[in-house]
């Protein structure tokens, strides 16, 4: 059976986390459970757990492959044609280091940037349950649920005070 | 002492989505002129690549000129965006939200402009093919990496890179909320460049991770940029006025002084034309204000270094270059107008209050230091180009035409257009970051006075 995507919008942001606990105390999973907001707040302020993440690890691997490529493209370039400039050496470390230091940052960004979207699960191409007055200041709880355990969290989303409800 | 007022979020969307949403008068009236001095200077570009470089006043010992002046001036200018939003980020200033995005954008722009400023020079900008891809396999032929010409589009290319990436993870809360106010065509850009974002904590947790990080990352670009634009200069040793070891570090604080001015002249305009007079307050100039006398004193401090370094040595060539510089028409001129703009009236005028939080003073003082950076790059490398060397066979000096006038003008209304275009796409004021500005933002009552606080984590 498909999985039912359950959203319930509340107008301030006392309820949700009352809502939040009632959901988690009725067995629903808290992995299933996800809060909605256009602004950041500070972390826990829904009673919702920490979010751990590996995006320092990205920066690392990208900077990494950034010199290797920035080492075999200076090194490599001089030694395929050797020609000697201004009487130094063939491989001049000084304009290499540039070109690697250089190489090491754009790696070191471009593998955060792909950190960000990966650790963010971006791109999401299904939206679920959604509403347009989340970006207005509203604050939303989506519920994963099996298509049984629907009634139960609408009821738990209502009680709690949500303002809407919309299913996906 | 922050100065905001609690708006509500409806109405801060309304507020910052106004570029994309309204098209005012002014608008049609700065596109129409922009787009007329860049076509003149689209015009005069092409002229000049059908008649060649003899076109300029580019002629022996000096072949660098407005061009290459101008190059250096916009890279400057580019400097300031990332670097305000990235010190800002990282000290966690909240003064720093609405200024952030304004700055980065300016470094794209300018960015794009001055990375186009070499390939004008070169007067046959399509034959650049054969030196940035010589991989000519067949004869062996490789970029040589010892030669400052493969620096300068290394270190450009990483910032551009790195600064659209930076606007753009930063946009992607907004593109968000623009997705759930538009329709038609804007409404499929905006979810497509939104990603599906929906905002739940680990989203911005990544956002507030993600500043942090690209910043510091970002930082030690933003330096290497414009230091190995300052090598390209030093490392010719033909050239008296271009040997000082503090180049790299003076052009770096240079760069910083002229975009950190430009920022707030792109603040105080769109404090006027967009209205957004709630988000953009005066506490905002008074700390860019703040910020620039810091700025404009350490680049004051290394100009002096610089020079007396220069002639502590008394080097006959060195000596006559700053005789050139500062007493032989027409630089004697420029070298007065550029103290004066550049440091000696705005910098004494920043250091009152009054004068900080007035926005049309504001931006009329960097409108000053911008004329006289520009003028600095000049001083920097024309007349030391100038300087009669004893093997240069044509000891001639440059007066610049009337088509590299107009080419110069033209990339002034090419970062305008950009800026205005951008604005009619995007915010240009980071939405969520205001919204998070005010939800940590709380008056604490101390004694009997009540105080702005911020919440922390």
């Amino acid at each position: 059976m498909a999985n039912k995507h359950i959203l319930g919008l509340f107008s301030d942001i006392d309820k949700p986390a009352n809502a939040l606990d009632k959901l988690k105390d009725s067995g629903f999973d808290e992995s299933d459970l996800d809060i909605l907001t256009d602004t950041p707040y500070p972390e826990g302020t829904f009673g919702e757990q920490h979010t751990s993440h590996k995006l320092f690890r990205f920066p690392l691997i990208g900077a990494a492959c950034g010199f290797a490529f920035g080492l075999l493209i200076t090194a490599g370039t001089q030694l395929a044609y050797p020609l000697v400039t201004g009487g130094k050496p063939i491989l001049s470390i000084p304009p290499m280091v540039i070109i690697m230091y250089e190489g090491t940052m754009l790696g070191a960004i471009l593998m955060t940037i792909l950190g960000i979207l990966i650790e963010s699960r971006l791109p999401r191409l299904i939206m679920g349950a959604y509403d347009e007055r989340i970006t207005e200041g509203h604050v939303g709880i989506t519920v994963v649920c099996s298509e049984d355990n629907v009634p139960k969290a609408r009821t738990i989303l209502e009680s709690a005070g949500a303002i809407a409800i919309k299913e996906a | 002492m922050q100065e905001r007022v609690y708006i509500e979020p409806k109405q801060i969307n309304k507020d910052l989505m106004k570029g994309l949403t309204e098209t005012p008068l002014w608008y049609w009236i700065a596109v129409g002129c922009l787009s007329l001095v860049f076509l003149t200077a689209a015009i005069s570009f092409g002229y000049m690549m059908n008649k060649g470089l003899g076109l300029t006043g580019l002629n022996r010992p000096v072949f660098w000129g407005f061009f290459i002046t101008n190059f250096v001036f916009w890279v400057g200018i580019s400097h300031a965006g990332v670097m305000i939003s990235a010190i800002l980020r990282l000290t966690g200033a909240e003064w720093r939200r609405p200024v952030t995005r304004a700055a980065e954008v300016l470094t794209i722009f300018s960015l794009l402009t001055a990375a186009l400023m070499p390939l004008i020079h070169t007067g046959r900008p399509w034959r650049i093919i054969y030196w940035f891809l010589p991989y000519d396999f067949s004869r062996g032929i490789w970029p040589d990496p010892r030669s400052p010409l493969v620096w300068d589009p290394a270190a450009i290319f990483t910032y551009l890179t790195g600064s659209i990436l930076f606007v753009y993870v930063a946009l992607i809360p907004d593109l968000a909320v623009a997705r759930d106010r538009s329709t038609g065509w804007r409404f499929i850009l905006y979810s497509i460049l939104s990603l599906g974002f929906r905002g739940n904590p680990r989203q911005w947790k990544l956002q507030a991770v993600a500043g942090i990080l690209l910043s510091a990352l970002i930082l030690p670009v933003f330096v290497s940029v414009h230091s190995i634009v300052s090598w390209d200069f030093a490392v010719n040793i033909g050239v008296e006025g271009w040997h000082s070891t503090i180049f790299a570090p003076y052009f770096v604080i240079g760069a910083v002084h002229s975009g950190v001015s430009a920022v707030v002249t792109m603040m105080a305009l769109m404090r006027w034309l967009w209205g957004w007079d709630k988000y953009i307050r005066p506490e905002h100039f008074d700390g860019l204000g703040r910020l620039l006398i810091v700025v404009a004193c350490t680049w004051f401090y290394f100009f002096i270094i610089e020079f007396f370094f220069g002639m502590f040595s008394q080097e006959s060539p060195e000596l006559a270059l700053r005789h050139l510089q500062m007493f032989e028409w027409p630089y004697n001129m420029l070298f007065i107008i550029f103290l004066l703009t550049g440091f000696f009236i705005p910098v004494p005028l920043w250091l009152f209050k009054k004068v900080r939080r007035n926005i049309a003073l504001m931006f009329w003082t960097s409108i000053l230091v911008n004329i006289g950076m520009w003028i600095e790059r000049f001083l920097i490398i024309v007349p030391s180009l100038q300087r009669k060397q004893p093997f240069t066979f044509v000891w001639g000096s440059y007066q610049p035409t009337i088509i590299e006038i107009l080419i110069i003008l033209g990339t002034f209304s090419m970062v305008g257009l950009g800026l205005l275009a951008f604005s009619k796409l995007f915010p240009l004021i980071p939405i969520f970051d205001i919204k998070e500005g005010q939800i940590l933002h709380e008056d604490i009552q101390i004694g009997r006075v009540k105080v702005p606080g911020v919440i922390k984590d």
